[in-house]
């Protein structure tokens, strides 16, 4: 499709769950999958990119070597990285780019965690330098809180009613019960949605997405290696942002508690979460009228709303309608996390958008069983993460 | 009638004025942009990076961006009161200098009365106490109609 297209060959990853054990093994179990499901022999790598987890000491914190030296040193370049939650996306991107120069044939790209219970906090200690402490300390800003700021406005602004946020984490709860690698498959009613209890008001506990081990691969090649391999159509990565903000950003993110001031420049045309898909769209040479499916990022119910005006599926304000008439649910026009989203994973920083990116190959080959998504040829993955991350990577076949 | 002290939170973030209290940002000329808070090495301006940073009491007067409650107890380095109460985050946005600041409402401010949009004003409240002090920090509360 574009010129700066790149194959999948292969995509795996382990279940998503909470059993607490070491993030290499839930990392190697995803790039076995993933290397069995291209065809490929771990000594014929000749890259390895491994995005970092920040809750597991320096193994996680150098997470491209961790995992060559599980899979056995073979003294290929490695790379580690970290974006918070865009972390996966960014180690796609490092690979693709050493491949697009030329510089590597073929490269496996790994995410894993293994997290702790209940809110994410900051590392303790005093540290007033850091808005991530500041905005615990001052504030007492958990992550929710940022989430339900965005869901009031919505509701103030747009007329959504806690029954939309329900909906979403029921939609996304039927799409998540096939899929063998989520971590709840259970359906969650409306109902059952609205009775639980509220936690950053006006989201409940059942609208918050959790956190859960998880790892997730993928294989990538160039053309020229896939066709040499015999692989007639590949699923190809067609585009990846990795955006960072324009200044200023008058959106209130986390972990801060102040924006820019656009007092003396201008806000950009763009707000930032805008800009990170229509980056890709740019690359790629295609619009949101052109996709097939979408794996948004669900930390709250709400946000995945915000996410459908972001990524160009309609205007500002029409994310409710969208949701209402059924057109994000498997089965109609545009569905949106047909996987289940983050409502049933739960949040493996380092490995979920590269999971988001395994769902989009699934689809597009039409192996995705019961959460097929008819006729899928193009899908888009977007996500951000705190401290100016973004990312949305465009795939299609 | 208590007898502590009352003491910023933060040191030099704030005027401790009750009545017409003010953050402490930075101005950066060159752009007309504001920063909030202080802890800026450069303008945060593409290109005004050699500007020098002035400082600014900021205005106290603004729009409601969003709020919300949060009924959970939060982590540390939060100091929550015992046993906790649910307390409520406001964003709201600077009119002079368009910009959304966090800060908790008012005491005595109930929350399912807020919409967006609606007139705030800065205020001092108490962030948590300890034997000898209070710790103030900057909240927010509805511009009396």
């Amino acid at each position: 499709m574009g010129r700066n297209d790149v194959a999948i060959l292969g995509a795996g990853m382990h279940p998503w769950g909470k059993w607490g054990r070491n993030f290499v093994e839930y990392g190697v179990h995803a790039i076995k999958q993933a290397l069995k499901d291209a065809d490929v022999d771990w000594r014929d790598v000749d890259f390895i990119v491994g995005g970092d987890t920040m809750r597991n000491g320096y193994p996680g914190y150098v997470a491209g070597a961790t995992f060559a030296k599980a899979m056995g040193w073979t003294g290929i370049p490695m790379a580690s990285c970290y974006a918070a939650c865009a972390t996966g996306a960014q180690a796609i991107e490092i690979a693709r780019t050493r491949i697009l120069a030329g510089m590597c044939e073929v490269a496996v790209v790994v995410g894993a965690d293994t997290t702790p219970k209940g809110f994410l906090a900051p590392n303790k200690g005093e540290r007033s330098l850091d808005p991530d402490w500041l905005r615990f300390r001052l504030l007492g800003a958990t992550n929710p809180t940022y989430f339900g700021l965005y869901a009031q406005r919505r509701m103030d602004l747009y007329g959504a009613t806690e029954l939309d946020f329900a909906r979403v984490k029921a939609k996304n709860s039927r799409h998540g019960l096939k899929n063998p690698n989520a971590r709840y498959k259970k359906i969650f009613t409306e109902e059952e949605v609205l009775e639980s209890p509220l936690v950053a008001e006006p989201l409940r506990l059942f609208e918050i997405c959790a956190t859960s081990d998880g790892g997730a691969a993928v294989v990538l090649s160039s053309l020229d290696y896939a066709k040499k391999k015999g692989v007639s159509s590949p699923v190809r990565i067609s585009a990846v942002s990795t955006v960072s903000p324009t200044f200023p950003n008058t959106v209130i993110d986390m972990p801060e508690f102040s924006t820019d001031s656009a007092a003396g420049i201008p806000a950009p045309d763009r707000s930032f979460k805008d800009s990170i898909s229509h980056a890709a769209y740019q690359e790629a040479g295609i619009g949101p009228e052109d996709l097939d499916l979408a794996e948004v990022y669900d930390l709250s119910s709400a946000l995945e709303l915000d996410w459908y005006e972001n990524i160009g599926l309609c205007k500002p304000g029409e994310a409710e309608k969208l949701l209402r008439d059924g057109e994000t649910t498997l089965g109609g026009r545009i569905p949106v996390n047909p996987s289940g989203g983050l409502g049933c994973f739960g949040e493996a920083v380092p490995a979920q958008a590269i999971a988001q990116v395994c769902e989009l190959v699934w689809q597009l080959r039409g192996e995705a069983g019961d959460r097929q998504v008819e006729g899928a040829k193009v899908g888009i993955t977007a996500n951000q993460g705190l401290f100016g991350h973004g990312s949305s990577v465009l795939c299609s076949r | 009638m208590s007898s502590k002290q009352r003491v910023p939170a933060m040191e030099g973030w704030l005027t401790m004025d009750e009545d017409d209290p003010r953050l402490i940002g930075l101005k950066d000329e060159s752009s007309g942009t504001f920063f909030f808070p202080k802890d800026v090495a450069v303008s945060h301006a593409p290109g005004h990076a050699e500007t020098e940073l002035k400082e600014v009491q900021l205005s106290n007067r603004g729009r409601l961006w969003s709020y919300t409650t949060n009924h959970y107890e939060p982590p540390e380095p939060y100091v929550s009161p015992d046993p906790f109460e649910p307390y409520t985050v406001a964003a709201v946005e600077l009119t002079e200098e368009r910009m959304v600041i966090l800060g908790q409402l008012a005491e005595g401010v109930d929350p399912h009365t807020l919409s967006v949009g609606q007139e705030m004003q800065l205020v001092l409240g108490t962030l948590y106490e300890d034997d000898e002090n209070e710790y103030v920090v900057w909240k927010w509360k509805p511009v009396e109609a």
